[in-house]
């Protein structure tokens, strides 16, 4: 922690003392007290709010007005605002601010760091106004002692002066320093110093000449979290898909004192608040609503202690690290969140900008260094960005997913970060609708071509030695398995018809229709007889191969069916003819019928040997 | 199985039965695959994506430094934060296969623009590989018997709970690939050995210089394949073929082998390689004898150059051997490799190879647990390879019959049996259905042409009456196959039971049944170790129990003294007598070797058996096997081990004992027990006024399992 740091603190009515102008400073609205000076103690980040009435009392118009801050402060200052006081209450963010700038007038003390705010009119003689300004500091309490164990109560020590600080003579202030606990160890006693349960406040004292400073010391009891992010890397992820992914890498400390000597599990365990006092265990993260797939990680693997709570305004995520974090302990962790795409991307002047938050979502949480990262999709281009304050930022590339030259990535850096500075910055870039598809495009294509070679592969003949024996051989026994195959064909095409002629005999018993018998027979001999056309040229190539002798036999079985079909048909066509009696006709053609059923059986089970080559 | 009968189904589109069949069995295939992936995903969907255990730590540390820093820094990659202050050649001491074929999959992932974690990549790799194996089961099943075999075969293997064990998502361990790598190696030997082709023997030997690149059980094949070639030429069946397989593969292998460094020369200079190496010769011998017969016409002439040549070689090899063993060329025998041929070796001779239980012999359990019906079908499928003998069914049986009876040596061994069993019963039942369904399709085609030819019932029973032999027996047929698929579909429940509640545990994250059935996790494993990560300094040594130190490595980041890698005994010996010491001589171990941390693993408070009091013993014994100061005896009360009131005094004064019990006398542990009841062990604890003098308690988890002490700097001496 600095070495030292003393002063500082605010709020002042004052004349401005440079000589050329003269400007003062009036007493304050609230509560009948003059002008006021708050100082917020209640966590580890330390905010003065201070609202100041500025009076011209010179001749000459004034439109800006200057705040000094001692350098060991400045160097702490996180964030600085100034706007306009409308009425009760502490600043808020307002509807506008005043512009502040740092200034660096001439013949002032080298020690001081200066900003000037510039008023929205410039203020005649005898004119008034009256503004809000709120500093906020980081690391600016420091731990006394230094080292505690853990039953001990960490103690902070806080040093400033119970001055308004200003190049301006003060007319009247007076300082309120509210703590967290109203357990003081000390504080520095001067004239008008009363406490009021956990707030001390100094004054009201009246016409400070300007640069006027007495210090004043508090020493505190604070067990509120330090927490303090070494490193936080935000990435924000836009899909056009409908998903804004957010994922955060914290590297988190506990910036309060160390601890030191043993760490009694048992103790923290049986009696946690006592033994366990300076420690803190968990963080809470509002996120925004409608966030989902939230997840809580760190580089070992997932951390089951979170608890997720969600209503229609905000999703409260309650993270607790792996163990209890004392003085200087260390974790790192990542979470990471969705967000629907409707509610951070709009488009304006066929641009597309994001509009989204700035720092983390983690409550009081001191940031020293930020990185935003906004990766937007392939082929954005055009990029700019809006941020409500200065931020240092470079462009980089990440490749991702299925990218092939990589998404551009807007990168933000910003140091000393606090939850003030949770404001909406907007990234604006073109992008064209078609370059949507061009991701599922790819892996539609990758798989097209996947299966074309596979087509290809399986039709194409990749062989190298289109004249080696084996090749030839196997070329012989492709064309052979073919023709076996037409042959089956043509004979199952037999066995059809067969079955056919046996319906119409049944037909036959069942109407008499001996026409219709009659026809069907001519049509069966029509096929048949192409049939055994066709089949002529397949047998006589299949003559040379080995299994000849089996599609012979076949082939020579069918005929055999086929004939003996062919005569029973005849005879009960007969039969019928000179209308014999159907037992009769049944046993004419019992015999035949048997041969029929056993010959049937051969052409099958030969069929199916033949199919098993 | 369902292939055949499938087929028999679709027998009406006669037209295209061959494309059907081939749909059918490449659908089936697909399915399996994707069936032995996903059945390994338990571990992601219960606990999440990590990596399991203690090894697959080291490998995952391994394959992150192999990604980020190139192959070349990881081969001379020296270890600076294991065995401190030795040190580890990681890149020379270790098998690379499977970091490189992971970095590899990452490598390759990454140029299809797939932006994926390593860890990601590691996690899948074994559920991956067993996705592969199934296919590779499937061919091979298909070579030693047929299709069907090969279909059943995949399928047994994509659930066996032995192989799944050691391949679930996150056991990112080297069996992950190497069963996919061994059996490969087997098949591609078999179909060169069928085929007698140089390719498939070259083909073979690549396979086999994976397999030596990614585990140590590459000597199972090393002299398996020796063996078997060596009982073909017994049996008369030497072949022109085997002699191109064989000698292919043994020195294109060999040649390869000794590219991977860890393995270097042992294939010339180990006695565990000898066998190979003998069996090449004998393979010279006999084609020079085939030779020599082929051009003498005259059998007596024959048979005496026969006995001349061979007493020569016999000698000339054991004269060979002698001398190489003599001038210590050659090395003998390992210890590990005589704990393999004879398992009560290991309990007397090397108490760190019996320290670990999955080197314990293995109990009729496991088998029933990790084989189910297997256990039954292979003796049957034994049966039918024997029935049918071939070069391909006695090489099946007789990697079988060995790697069974390893399996009874170890219990991690299972593993290497797992796809010998799953192929001899998948050809067990695939011949008895196919048997059956033949049965039962012969009698259903009469009854078919039966019906249709109404006329000729009786002429198509008495095609039938030439089975009629054996009554009922359709109906017999039809209740075997159904008692088949019964137990096929109990091995399925079986096996899916076993996965989702044995082995699809990280063991890093312990998960327990709360008082209200709900889930408690206990990851006090990681917080411990991010722990150290994020609060030691980088530089801070911290001593354990040898079985932590990958995982402190990998997920702490810091440096230990020993860990995994069990190459030097003494060190861990050292650390044994340290945690087996009084405090003050701890301590004096302690800061010789420079450690700032001491870590322990505690279950009294959550029941949590494995932890390192009970492994207490086999510290006290590796510690005494070196230092003769360390006593069993001093820590048993009547050859009991006791933490009570009981216990010996040294036992209730060791460094272990105290860090362990530390402030834990004051803890209540259980409603209507005393303070100090220690859960794990049942009793109440016998020292519960445990001071520590030069260690200092730093952190110990939510569940108390770990425990980190702080040494403390050495008092000023004045």
């Amino acid at each position: 922690m600095e070495s030292f740091r003393f002063c500082f603190l605010m709020l002042t009515i004052a004349i401005l003392a440079s000589p050329a102008l003269s400007d003062l400073v009036l007493s304050k609205v609230d509560r009948r007290r003059p002008y006021v000076l708050q100082i917020y103690l209640t966590s580890h980040i330390v905010r003065i709010s201070s609202t100041v009435k500025v009076e011209n009392a010179g001749p000459e118009k004034e439109s800006l007005v200057l705040l000094a801050f001692p350098e060991q402060q400045a160097k702490n200052m996180a964030y600085l605002m100034a706007a306009p006081h409308e009425g009760k209450g502490k600043v808020k963010n307002p509807v506008v601010a005043l512009p502040v700038k740092a200034a660096n007038p001439k013949d002032m003390p080298a020690a001081l760091t200066f900003y000037s705010v510039s008023l929205p009119q410039g203020l005649a003689e005898g004119d008034s106004f009256t503004f809000d300004v709120l500093a906020v500091f980081t690391h600016a309490l420091r731990p006394i002692p230094e080292q505690i164990t853990q039953a001990d109560i960490q103690l902070v020590l806080y040093q400033d002066s119970a001055h308004y600080l200003s190049p301006y003579a003060v007319k009247v202030q007076s300082l309120s320093v509210k703590l967290p606990d109203s357990r003081i160890e000390s504080y520095t006693k001067l004239e008008n110093t009363k406490i009021h349960g956990s707030e001390i406040k100094y004054g009201p004292y009246e016409n400070l000449p300007s640069f006027s400073y007495s210090p004043i010391a508090v020493h505190f009891e604070s067990n509120l979290p330090f927490a303090v992010a070494q490193e936080l890397v935000r990435e924000i992820e836009i899909s056009h898909w409908g998903n804004v992914q957010v994922t955060e890498h914290y590297k988190l400390i506990h910036g309060g004192a160390q601890s030191k000597g043993e760490f009694s599990r048992l103790d923290f365990l049986a009696r946690p608040i006592v033994r366990g006092a300076s420690a803190f265990r968990y963080l809470v993260a509002n996120l925004p609503p409608r966030a989902h797939s939230v997840y809580y990680r760190d580089e070992i693997g997932n951390i089951s202690t979170s608890h997720l709570r969600g209503d229609s305004k905000k999703t409260e995520l309650l993270i607790e690290p792996r163990y209890p974090m004392f003085g200087g302990w260390r974790t790192a962790f990542t979470i990471g969140y969705g967000l629907p795409l409707q509610d951070f991307l709009y488009e304006s002047d066929g641009k597309r900008f994001l509009n989204i938050t700035f720092s983390s979502p983690m409550v009081e949480l001191v940031i020293d260094a930020l990185i935003v990262k906004v990766v937007l999709p392939e082929g954005s281009s055009d990029i700019s960005v809006a941020a409500p304050f200065p931020v240092e930022q470079w462009q980089e590339t990440k490749i991702s997913h299925l990218d092939i030259d990589g998404r551009p990535v807007v990168v933000l850096k910003k140091t000393n970060v606090v939850p003030e500075h949770n404001q909406f910055f907007q990234v604006y870039y073109h992008f064209s609708q078609l370059s949507m598809l061009r991701e599922p495009l790819m892996l539609i294509s990758g798989f097209f071509f996947f299966f074309v070679a596979c087509i290809v592969y399986m039709h194409a003949d990749i062989s190298i030695s289109k004249s080696s024996a084996s090749y030839l051989a196997k070329r012989q026994w492709e064309e052979v398995q073919a023709v076996v195959q037409q042959v089956q064909n043509i004979i199952s095409r037999c066995l059809t018809i067969h079955d056919n002629l046996e319906a119409s005999l049944r037909d036959l018993s069942r109407t008499g229709n001996i026409q219709a018998c009659k026809a069907a027979r001519k049509a069966a001999d029509g096929l048949l007889k192409e049939l055994s056309k066709e089949l002529k040229p397949l047998l006589t190539f299949l003559q040379s191969s080995p299994s000849a002798a089996q599609v012979e036999e076949l082939v020579a079985k069918e005929r055999e069916l086929q004939e003996k079909v062919m005569v029973k048909h005849s005879t009960v066509v007969d039969g019928y003819e000179k209308k014999l009696g159907a037992r009769d006709i049944e046993n004419r053609v019992a015999l035949q019928q048997q041969k029929l059923t056993a010959l049937r059986q051969e052409v099958d089970d030969l069929l199916e040997f033949i199919d098993e080559i | 199985m369902s292939n055949s009968s499938t087929s028999d189904l679709l027998k009406p589109f006669k037209l295209k039965t061959k494309q059907q069949e081939l749909l059918i069995r490449v659908s089936i295939l697909c399915l399996v695959y994707i069936l032995a992936f996903i059945t390994r995903l338990f571990s992601v969907l219960r606990y999440e994506s990590m990596i399991h255990e203690f090894d697959p730590y080291f490998n995952y540390r391994t394959t992150l430094y192999l990604t980020q820093h190139g192959f070349y820094d990881f081969w001379n990659w020296f270890d600076y934060e294991s065995w401190y202050p030795l040190g580890r050649i990681v890149g020379g001491t270790l098998y690379p296969g499977l970091m490189v074929t992971a970095a590899l999959i990452y490598r390759l992932l990454h140029f299809l623009r797939f932006a994926v974690h390593i860890r990601e990549v590691c996690v899948l790799t074994a559920p991956f590989f067993a996705s592969n194996t199934t296919l590779v089961a499937y061919f091979f099943g298909k070579e030693i018997w047929d299709s069907g075999a090969g279909l059943v075969a995949a399928i047994l293997i994509a659930v066996c709970p032995g192989y799944i064990s050691r391949s679930v998502a996150g056991s990112y361990d080297n069996e992950g690939v190497a069963i996919f790598a061994l059996l490969f190696t087997f098949y591609l030997f078999v179909k060169a050995v069928n085929t007698g082709s140089l390719a498939w023997g070259l083909a073979s030997a690549f396979g086999y210089f994976y397999m030596v690149s990614a585990w140590g059980g590459y000597v199972f094949i090393i002299n398996l394949i020796p063996l078997y070639v060596l009982v073909l030429l017994i049996t008369g069946r030497y072949s022109m073929r085997l002699y191109v397989a064989y000698n292919c593969m043994y020195i294109l292998g060999m040649l390869l082998a000794m590219q991977i460094r860890f393995v270097g020369f042992q294939h010339v200079q180990s006695g565990e390689h000898m066998a190979a190496m003998g069996v090449f010769f004998l393979m010279q011998v006999f084609y020079f004898l085939d030779w020599v017969k082929h051009m003498l016409s005259d059998t007596k002439l024959f048979q005496e150059f026969l006995r001349i040549t061979v007493t020569c070689a016999i000698a000339a090899g054991g004269i060979a051997l002698g001398v190489g063993m003599a001038s210590g060329y050659i090395s003998p025998w390992t210890g590990r490799f005589y704990s393999l041929l004879d398992p009560t070796y290991a309990k007397d001779h090397i108490p760190i190879i019996a320290s670990v239980s999955e080197h314990q012999p293995t109990a009729w359990s496991s088998f029933m647990f990790d084989f189910h019906i297997l256990l039954f079908l292979f003796p049957a499928g034994l049966y039918f390879c024997f029935k049918r003998l071939s070069d391909a069914t006695i090489f099946i049986v007789m990697y079988g019959l060995t790697s069974m009876y390893f399996a009874g040596v170890m219990v991690r061994l299972i593993l290497v049996a797992t796809p010998a069993v799953c192929l001899i019963s998948a050809i067990a039942v695939s011949a008895t259905v196919k048997n059956l369904t033949v049965l039962l399709r012969s009698k259903n085609k009469v009854a078919q042409i039966g019906s249709t030819k109404g006329t000729s019932s009786a002429k198509a029973s008495s095609k039938a009456s030439l089975d009629q032999s054996q009554p009922f027996q359709k109906n017999g047929a039809m209740a075997l196959l159904f008692g088949a698929f019964y137990l096929l579909s109990r091995y399925a429940t079986h096996c899916t039971w076993v996965t989702s509640e044995a082995y699809s545990s990280p063991s890093i994250v312990l998960a327990a049944r709360g008082a209200h059935g709900n889930r408690v996790i206990f990851d006090d494993y990681r917080e411990a170790y991010f722990w150290l990560w994020q609060n030691t300094p980088p530089d801070a040594k911290v001593m354990s129990w040898w079985d932590y130190g990958y995982q402190i490595t990998a997920m702490g980041n810091r440096t230990v003294i020993v860990d995994n890698n069990t190459w030097n005994n003494t060190h861990i010996a050292t650390v044994g007598r340290a945690m087996s010491s009084y405090e003050d001589e701890a301590y004096e171990i302690i800061r010789s070797l420079d450690v700032d941390y001491v870590l322990v693993v505690f279950g009294g408070v959550t029941g949590y058996s494995s932890d390192d009091i009970n492994k207490f013993l086999w510290m006290v014994r590796i510690g005494g096997g070196v230092f003769p100061v360390i006593k069993e005896p001093d820590y048993l009360v009547n050859g009991e081990y006791r933490i009570d009131k009981g216990a010996a005094p040294k036992m209730l004064n060791c460094l272990m004992y105290k860090l362990s019990y530390y402030r834990f006398g004051e803890m209540m542990t259980e409603y209507g027990k005393p303070p100090g009841y220690d859960r794990a062990r049942g009793v109440e604890i016998g020292n519960k006024n445990i001071k520590l003098e030069h260690l200092e308690e730093a952190f110990t988890t939510s569940n108390w399992i770990v425990r980190i002490y702080k040494v403390k700097p050495p008092n000023n001496r004045w």
